[in-house]
């Protein structure tokens, strides 16, 4: 097999299987919050519920697909866009296992961490073109609320980066042969893990959405297709923020016995489910709360992580 | 200090406390296949009974539709050849019927009841106004063994005043005169 030919066939795998999880999340998402409050969850269509997510996007295939009229009928039809193409693309850099990556670039970290700052022009743009008080503001708490945390989410990863001595995921990976960074990069995980939440706008840090103020913030004008385009975005993301947690703390594809690419998936999936674990029991702050923790207390924090690890890592003399 | 880090360890506590509900017992009632115990006084479909001797119960005398306050029960009077009143017909409109209770308590021959059966759900809205044939039941309901026609002082086919239970004779008012 010539070289292009793998990769093409690298890539159609890894969009089909991330489609193909972001509707099984759905599912996966509401059971387990179910599972949480002593209920069932959809469990009537097919075995276990399973096919829930099929007639979910069924009905959403067929509702519909209505532009507000004062909407601006063209940056309302692309936002939604915008966000499942930054965190697909993200995902060209992630090695899901030695060999099994679209591209494993040298700055592989950076792309991420831009892919991720670009996906809040989803939020914004969308926000704005539906002309709605409730999704403007909405998207101005996006905005505020991305902005502040990707400051400390670069910064956090800073630390790995020192450790591994490379931007590259692979590398990184590698450099946790003898122990994964969540052992000597505890804060800096911490913090990254919090800043991720914030950049995938999950409860508690749900406010741009925030249902009992906002309505359903930026996507409260979208219906159809583009209202399931922005949650498949969502669910990509939390699987794009979990698989880079497994890449950077958890040691990526290393573990015994089973194959690496099995090693990669089963930590991927117990992140998302703690995602959707503090979902079901973490309560969400108020919003002038959410600024000052990123700016007060977790840019200081990541800010000191970072001296730290520089001076210790100075002081072993590499 | 102390303060700040118990309420940070409060959230992994309360993340646990989460978790263990996953093997707690389920709250949910699978419905269609599993049935909610439902009390005996429970507010549901109404239904007309009848005295232990197997005649309608009643005396239409318009309580409940005149206490009903969604005007959901029509009827109409009338008296058979005994003399007994008893409705002619006996409308419930389940569609407008909000199972307040209010003609159960109204009525005065324990005739009209609640039950507890709410699976009425049909497809025509038409189908959802019962007539008397549909209302009527064979049993007693709630009042086994009380009949109003063997208590009430009103004469009627085959029994006098005077004649009912716990009920003497009517006195004849010109053989107390001095």
């Amino acid at each position: 097999m010539s070289e292009g030919m793998r990769y093409a066939l690298i890539i159609v795998i890894v969009l089909a299987a991330l489609m193909s999880l972001a509707g099984l999340l759905i599912w996966v998402e509401r059971r387990l919050l179910a599972v949480w409050q002593d209920r069932y969850g959809p469990n009537r269509v097919g075995p276990f519920g399973l096919l829930q997510p099929a007639a979910d996007i069924v009905k959403i295939l067929f509702k519909q697909d209505w532009i507000p009229p004062f909407a601006d009928k063209v940056v309302f039809c692309l936002a939604p866009l915008v966000i499942v193409a930054t965190t697909l693309t993200s995902f060209a850099v992630v090695v899901f296992a030695p060999g099994i990556a679209v591209a494993d670039l040298n700055i592989g970290l950076l792309f991420f961490l831009a892919m991720s700052s670009l996906g809040v022009y989803s939020i914004i743009l969308g926000g704005w073109s539906s002309d709605n008080k409730y999704a403007l503001l909405g998207s101005l708490r996006a905005a505020g609320q991305m902005l502040s945390y990707e400051v400390f989410m670069g910064l956090s990863l800073m630390g790995v980066v020192m450790l591994a001595g490379s931007f590259s995921l692979g590398a990184i990976v590698e450099a946790q042969r003898n122990v994964w960074f969540v052992i000597p990069q505890f804060l800096g995980f911490v913090i990254f893990v919090i800043a991720g939440f914030a950049e995938t706008r999950r409860i508690p840090f749900d406010l741009p959405e925030s249902e009992n103020e906002l309505v359903a913030g930026y996507h409260a004008e979208y219906s159809g297709m583009k209202f399931a385009m922005f949650f498949l975005g969502e669910y990509i993301g939390i699987t794009l923020i979990s698989a880079m947690i497994v890449t950077l703390f958890f040691g990526g594809w290393l573990g015994p016995w089973l194959p690496p690419i099995v090693w990669f998936i089963i930590k991927t999936l117990i992140g998302l489910c703690v995602f959707i674990l503090v979902r079901a029991s973490l309560p969400r702050p108020r919003y002038d709360q959410l600024m000052a923790f990123a700016w007060k207390l977790m840019l200081p924090l990541s800010l000191l992580n970072l001296l730290v690890t520089g001076a210790i890592l100075v002081a072993r003399g590499n | 200090m102390l303060s700040v880090l118990r309420s940070i360890w409060s959230i992994p506590q309360s993340m646990w406390g989460v978790f263990l509900h996953m093997f707690g017992r389920r709250a949910t009632i699978q419905y269609p296949e599993q049935k909610a115990p439902l009390p005996p006084r429970w507010r549901g479909r109404i239904i007309l009974s009848r005295d232990p001797d197997g005649g309608e119960r009643c005396v239409a005398c318009y309580l409940c539709s005149v206490v009903c306050p969604v005007d959901c029960i029509a009827l109409q009077a009338t008296t058979d050849e005994t003399g007994r009143r008893y409705p002619e017909w006996f409308r419930i409109n389940f569609s407008r019927c909000i199972f307040c209770g209010f003609c159960e308590e109204a009525c005065p021959t324990y005739a009209i009841q609640l039950t507890p059966d709410f699976e009425m759900s049909e497809y025509q809205r038409a189908a959802m106004v019962y007539e008397k044939e549909d209302l009527l039941i064979s049993g007693v309901g709630k009042y086994p063994g009380y009949s109003f026609w063997h208590v009430a002082g009103v004469a009627i086919g085959g029994k006098d005043k005077g004649q009912a239970e716990r009920e003497k004779p009517p006195v004849d008012v010109r053989s107390l005169l001095p």
